[in-house]
């Protein structure tokens, strides 16, 4: 700031267009080497300011013959007197925004549709400019840390996020956890969303590993005990953990259907041959028995008995024979007489307004058993969330929407499953049965292109791999520089938030997490909603979200 | 600044003036500012830079004839033909540059030439500070079409540094007014720099 109150000036519009962007002539004494791509800039027009995003900087010269003939001219006395006139350097602005024309002054802010005249003044945005934009923390926003270069305050608009299904992407090692443990926490307190995790390394339930600090952190039952319920797939575990889990899961045999074998065709290592016996085995049999009957079978001849009789291959139903034993049912959670029903016991919770997390204990490196009890559940959870929006939207209801987390997201929505997954049905129907997803994933690539078009807010950390910078730019505007953006980021808390519920892409520096500063400064935030709308089931059972209205220790 | 006339720094008169440049006649021989000097006529004040300076005969019908073969040195040529100091005139020409209007200093053109006659004064330090407070004139400078203007150029800058304190400081500051007027014509700009500094 200058002494006057004015903003620095940086330079004046020159040129451009909006889709190129404008290009900004930087005034003397502005370097672009204290202007990275990725800051923002304000342009005051002669009735609108427009904020915007510096896209590419560049050095120019009036004149050709000092490229081509630049003897002489590093004297200093001569290139302290050419540079910033004959030699100068320009950044261009692509307008993103429009605020209001005065400076902090209430207002609307629109999408910019046309750029700044000729010769406006550019200057760096200011804190201020940036809190405009971003808002202020409280409410539905979430604040996620601080542009790289500048101290505002960056929030997410959690509503907005929720709408949609969202992605967190990186590759392993860069804080994707980390990330998505703040998110889940943000949405947790805003209530608008009930949680459903698939938490496969076991990060969101008690607590969660800091590798970079070499410490434990706490996670979302630590920090929410009365919220959230911990589900726990590995019983061994389980009982030497200082904290018991509120439920046991397992799955009866029963459970298990056809369509579940079919999700897990790629990872079982079957043929479509195989696959498709067992929907022949699920008429044969029955779907809730074909499993037990099929397995009761030993030895070959039996199979190729029951191939017979069924008319499907022998060969490729040996090999789901074979498999279903040697993979699947040696499981110990996979069990012919469960202890209870998990997706009731789910949904009960859910309906209490508790947030869910599936540790999957030492199963989480486990494959088959990740993918099967993730697509399992979800199918089960997504048909129950389906038949009661229709049954609600009957009766004029709302159902509290539910939000499903799902790590390594790139094996359910790879592009030959996810027409069958329930996760690519969940991702591609939007919003419609009140169910969105937060894929978590270190390759995108490998994501169906449609299911990634149809995430919201995306939040990206480092990327090194160009398919991946590729699929999770596809179709996002300015992709060009938010790829220098990301490619620029550093290896560590630093992630790229671009989508719906971020006015405009911004490059985060991401708060602090496992201190006993961060974790108060998270708890201060939480918005005092009415008591009507507490829990985020309180829409379909009143009755039952009041037992947790007064006993949350960390609240009262 | 000041307008009225200094007899002391008065060192001849106009004898063809035109709205860009004027010519003045030396009343010394020899007598004339160097290249490059700010000189002020009539009043009010016009402005003129220093383009060129000329000692020739009086009357161009008559050429000057070699006098020296039997002098021992140049000294005594001059001594021992005292008609000569008669016979040659210094010239000078200047590009205007500026003007006093209304006690206001302009960096402009004026709306009407110098008179014939006018008395052409030699400007002082304090003027030539008070003049290159403004860079504008370098304007006029850079574009005028005569010979070896840039070297034109660079005396002025030289000669209005050394009478400042900041002389560094004003050579740097017209180094980039050039450096804005001459962005097309960089090698040009790079041969005036080198010779300001």
């Amino acid at each position: 700031m200058t002494s006057d109150g004015l903003p620095t000036l940086l330079g004046t519009v020159v040129g451009g267009s909006l889709t190129d962007g404008v290009e900004v002539r930087l005034a003397e004494g502005a370097s672009v080497e204290d202007i990275p791509v990725g800051s923002y800039v304000v342009i005051q027009g002669e009735t609108r300011r427009f904020f915007g995003m510096v896209s590419e900087v560049r050095l120019a010269a009036t004149d050709s013959r000092l490229r081509s003939a630049p003897a002489g001219f590093e004297d200093p006395f001569v290139s302290q007197a050419l540079t910033g006139t004959a030699a100068y350097g320009s950044i261009v602005v692509r307008p993103r925004l429009v605020l209001p024309s005065v400076a902090g002054a209430e207002g609307d802010i629109a999408p910019a549709r046309t750029v700044p005249g000729h010769f406006s003044r550019a200057a760096r945005a200011s804190e201020a400019d940036v809190a405009q934009v971003f808002g202020a923390e409280g409410g539905d926003n979430f604040a996620v840390g601080t542009p790289l270069d500048m101290d505002a305050v960056v929030c997410l608009d959690l509503k907005t996020l929720l709408q949609r299904s969202n992605g967190v992407f990186g590759k392993s090692g860069t804080g994707k956890s980390f990330l998505t443990r703040l998110l889940l926490i943000g949405v947790l307190q805003s209530r608008l969303s009930a949680l459903l995790i698939f938490d496969m390394h076991n990060e969101y339930g008690w607590e969660g590993g800091d590798v970079e600090r070499g410490r434990r952190v706490k996670s979302l039952k630590q920090l929410f005990p009365s919220e959230v319920s911990v589900f726990a797939l590995d019983e061994q575990r389980a009982r030497g953990a200082s904290v018991q889990p509120d439920f046991h899961v397992e799955i009866g045999y029963g459970e298990i259907t056809p369509d579940d074998i079919m999700a897990l065709r790629e990872t079982l290592g079957i043929s479509d041959a195989a696959a498709e016996a067992a929907f022949a085995l699920g008429r044969r049999f029955g779907d809730g028995r074909w499993l037990r009957e099929f397995l009761r079978l030993e030895g070959s001849d039996e199979i190729g008995e029951l191939a017979a009789r069924i008319n499907v291959n022998g060969a490729a139903l040996a090999t789901l024979h074979r498999r279903l034993t040697n993979r699947v049912t040696r499981l110990p959670f996979v069990t012919d007489a469960p202890g209870a029903d998990a997706v009731s016991a789910i949904m009960d919770h859910l309906d209490r307004g508790k947030h869910v997390v599936l540790e999957f204990g030492r199963y989480g490196d486990d494959v088959i058993a990740y993918m099967l009890v993730a697509n399992l559940l979800t199918r089960r959870i997504h048909d129950r969330y389906r038949e009661r929006q229709s049954a609600d939207a009957g009766e004029g209801r709302s159902t509290t929407p539910l939000t499903i987390v799902i790590e390594e997201a790139h094996r359910f929505l790879s592009p030959a499953v996810a027409s069958q997954s329930p996760f690519g049905i969940i991702a591609r129907e939007m919003r419609k049965n009140n169910v969105t997803l937060l894929v978590v994933d270190q390759r995108p690539s490998a994501i169906d292109a449609e299911v990634l078009s149809q995430v919201g807010t995306k939040v990206c950390c480092l990327l090194d791999d160009e398919r991946d910078v590729d699929a999770v730019m596809a179709g996002a505007s300015g992709s060009r520089e938010l790829r220098s953006v990301l490619a620029g980021l550093r290896s560590r808390q630093q992630a790229l938030f671009f989508g719906e519920a971020v006015p405009i892409p911004v490059a985060v520096q991401v708060r602090d997490y496992g201190t006993d500063t961060s974790y108060d400064a998270l708890m201060r935030r939480r918005p005092r909603r009415e008591a009507a709308a507490r829990g985020p089931a309180v829409a379909r059972s009143n009755g039952a979200a009041s037992e947790d209205e007064d006993d949350d220790p960390l609240f009262g | 600044m000041t307008t009225a006339p200094q007899a002391e720094a008065r060192i001849g008169e106009v004898v063809e003036a035109g709205s860009t440049e004027f010519a003045a006649e030396c009343y010394t021989l020899y007598g004339a500012p160097p290249l490059g000097a700010l000189v002020r006529v009539g009043d009010p004040a016009v402005y003129g830079v220093v383009y060129s300076v000329t000692t020739a005969a009086l009357d161009p019908g008559r050429r000057v004839a070699a006098r020296g073969a039997g002098e021992p040195d140049e000294a005594s040529v001059y001594r021992n033909n005292p008609q000569i100091a008669r016979l040659l005139a210094t010239h000078l020409q200047a590009l205007v540059v500026g003007h006093d209007r209304a006690g206001t200093l302009v960096q402009r053109l004026p709306a009407a030439p110098p008179r014939i006659h006018a008395f052409v004064y030699c400007c002082d330090d304090a003027d030539v500070r008070a003049f290159s407070e403004q860079l504008d004139y370098l304007h006029l400078l850079a574009t005028a079409s005569v010979p070896a203007i840039d070297e034109v150029i660079a005396a002025n800058v030289r000669l209005a540094a050394e009478a400042r304190p900041d002389g560094d400081g004003f050579r740097a500051s017209a180094a980039r007014a050039l450096a804005e007027e001459l962005a097309n014509d960089v090698t040009r700009l790079k041969a005036i720099l080198r010779s300001i500094q």
